[in-house]
């Protein structure tokens, strides 16, 4: 069983949602990334989403679209990603790491040299959200074959038989962008996310984690209750950008927001 | 070639190029598009539309000039230039935009967004958004805004909404970028028109068939004026619609040599060109795989071009298709060459190309001289050097 569904099952046992922070690797430096996910762990964070910096970040707002900017200026890469997993794992050999990002620095690599090289760093899934089933048939190969984990995007405009496509390629989990746009974007409306989760739910048995729009405690709660997952991305994100030049107090402020997330959504 | 060409397949792949490689949300949109492509391209009323607006409203069909003087003073080969500058506003890019238009008018959307390089697109689509009386808001980048102010004027008093693209290199792939961000968050009613054979598919073919008319048109007109079909195509490359649409009704004729001239910039030497079919490598960028510029880590690099049009890191995939399998020759033509290919239209023939077109002037001014004087060259001059004035007077130390 791999790390991620094993994570899922014990919380679907205990009760609980996951948790799932994502930040950009290398944002605002490299040095800053690794114990901030440690310091998330300790927050108590379930799974941990690692943006892979592009130069292109098409589906990204801006606050996304900076923190990337930033670690490329650093000379961020998907090499040095694959670098930085492998060190959080001489410590934690506990907690899912998921790569998000862009399908071009994978192809670059070669897709088989990736395969092998997440593997080696112990990196449990892979989200390319350019990188839809339809065009994923080699690369869902070579992961799974390594037992990692493919974490396919769905949207509010999902019809069945996407759901059913991202289903049969996925595994590990679902991710359920709630809204139409990019990420940091507007308020997500409850009742639509409610309603769209019962579609899903009847085209898939993956778990459903849900991002786009949770920005505090409270969104997360409630949000929390729809799925079997939080993501939140930018709330984060804009803490580091904000504390620049104080990454203790933006490392302080990330820790605090997510220990309010996990109270709220264990209450 | 024995086999006719038929490309792409049904899910849009030119061999490993082109495909669908986007965000989930924009999956519907872009199977509804298919969808309403496949259906009006075979429907004669909507051809029937699309006819006419071509002929009353743009001004079709551009004439097969034949550049008498020029072809005598380079001493080689008879060069026709296919003079889609005639066009109303002043590009081929027009032909694509009416055909989209139309397709957004039956598919019922009502707002239009469009990227665009040069301006020349954005100008396209401004018009024909006009004309139908939809909501119309074209990204481009700062640095594009600037130097070529004229055409974001032109939009304006057209009624559009002009953003200025701020982020990474504030040029035309960023201007994709803010339009496919818009799409993302607007799916429901609006029309991402592209201006060039990139994108998604069905965008690389559907922009080709709507450009092929340019190639239609030189193929019968040539017929016409020489008796005979030309020996070589020459026609510049930004994304590759105005190349593709010369080349593809052509691809089936053997004896026809067909060559993309990309942007060199300061040379494709020095790494600060636009030239990704001569000096780049297949990726995945916008929607489709392609040659890209990019760097080791697969990062997209900034390009450099003296013509915002041309100023692209990747290319439509078909053009990449067309390279790998020989068809087609890509070349490309610095800066400096493509100055003296626009002045030597300019003296010779008291044309004014635009700077992207002048890059295939100057590649013309090398080839031709290498051939008899009974062949035959047609080049596409794909627009008019209007909206370069300003640059060019620049260059020259005037002030306009
Ligand atoms: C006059 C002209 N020619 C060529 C181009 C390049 O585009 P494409 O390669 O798609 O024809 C442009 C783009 O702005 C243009 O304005």
């Amino acid at each position: 069983m791999s790390r991620l569904t094993g994570k899922f099952a014990e919380l679907a046992k205990a009760g609980r949602k996951a948790l799932i922070p994502f930040i950009t690797a290398g944002d605002p430096n490299p040095d800053f990334t690794l114990p901030m996910m440690h310091a998330m762990v300790a927050a108590g964070v379930d799974i941990i989403e690692l943006g892979v910096p592009f130069s292109d970040p098409m589906a990204d707002g801006p606050v996304i679209q900076r923190a990337s900017e930033r670690a490329l200026a650093h000379k961020m890469s998907l090499r040095k990603v694959l670098a930085l997993v492998g060190e959080f794992r001489k410590t934690d050999q506990q907690t899912p790491v998921v790569l998000m990002g862009y399908v071009n620095p994978i192809e670059a690599m070669g897709y088989e040299n990736f395969a092998n090289a997440a593997q080696q760093a112990d990196v449990d899934g892979v989200l390319t959200v350019d990188l839809p089933p339809d065009e994923a048939e080699e690369c869902v190969a070579l992961l799974k074959a390594r037992g990692i984990d493919p974490i396919f995007l769905l949207a509010p405009n999902s019809i069945d038989e996407r759901i059913k496509m991202m289903d049969a390629a996925g595994s590990g989990y679902l991710y359920y962008v709630s809204l139409k746009g990019v990420t940091g974007a507007g308020h997500l409306n409850t009742a639509d996310v409610e309603t769209k989760l019962k579609q899903i739910r009847g085209n898939t048995k993956l778990p459903v984690a849900i991002g786009f729009g949770v920005k505090d405690a409270e969104t997360a709660k409630t949000v929390a209750n729809l799925g079997d997952g939080v993501v939140v991305g930018s709330a984060l994100i804009s803490k580091i950008e904000a504390h620049q030049d104080d990454l203790a107090t933006a490392q302080q402020q990330i820790v605090e927001l997510l220990a309010a997330m996990r109270q709220a959504m264990d209450s | 070639m024995t086999e006719k060409y038929n490309m792409p397949d049904t899910r849009g792949h030119f061999g490993p190029y082109g495909g669908i490689f986007v965000a989930e949300t924009l999956m519907p949109p872009i199977q509804e598009l298919n969808a309403a492509y496949q259906r009006y391209m075979v429907d004669p009323e909507f051809i029937a539309e699309l006819d006419a607006d071509l002929k009353y409203y743009v001004g079709r069909p551009s004439p097969l000039y034949h550049a008498e003087r020029w072809s005598r003073e380079l001493g080689g080969a008879q060069i026709y230039l296919k003079r889609e500058d005639l066009n109303h506003t002043g590009a081929h890019k027009i032909n694509n935009t009416i055909g989209q238009a139309l397709l957004a008018k039956r598919m019922g959307k009502t707002r239009i967004i469009a990227e665009t390089g040069a301006g020349q697109h954005g100008v396209a689509t401004a018009t024909i958004a006009a004309r139908l009386g939809l909501e119309c808001v074209i990204y481009m980048g700062a640095v594009d805004v600037v130097r070529q102010s004229l055409n974001v004027y032109r939009m304006k008093l057209l009624g559009a909404t002009v953003v200025a693209v701020e982020s990474g290199s504030k040029t035309l792939k960023d201007a994709l970028n803010e339009a496919l961000r818009d799409w993302v968050t607007n799916v429901d009613n609006t029309f991402y028109i592209i201006g060039t054979v990139a994108g998604p598919h069905p965008y690389p073919a559907m922009v080709r068939d709507f450009q092929a008319i340019i190639g239609r048109e030189a193929k019968q007109q040539c017929i016409e004026q020489a008796g005979r079909l030309p020996d070589a195509l020459v026609a510049c490359v930004g994304g590759g619609s105005n190349a593709i649409g010369l080349f593809y009704p052509f691809i089936d004729d053997a004896s026809v040599a067909m060559v993309g001239v990309e942007a060199a910039g300061d040379g494709v030497e020095t790494g600060r060109h636009s030239a990704p079919l001569c000096a780049g490598r297949p990726g995945v960028l916008h929607g489709n795989r392609t040659y890209l510029m990019e760097d080791d880590d697969g990062e997209i690099i900034e390009t450099h071009s003296i013509s915002a049009g041309l100023d692209y890191p990747g290319v439509g995939p078909e053009h990449a298709w067309l390279k790998d399998t020989g068809r087609a020759q890509y070349v490309n033509i610095t800066d400096n060459e493509a100055l003296e290919g626009f002045y030597a239209l300019t003296r010779m023939e008291g044309i004014i190309p635009a700077l992207e077109s002048s890059h295939a002037m100057a590649y013309t001014m090398k080839l031709a001289p290498t051939m008899s004087k009974d062949k035959i060259i047609i080049v596409n001059l794909s627009g008019r050097g209007d909206k370069d004035m300003q640059t060019m007077a620049q260059r020259e130390g005037i002030m306009l």
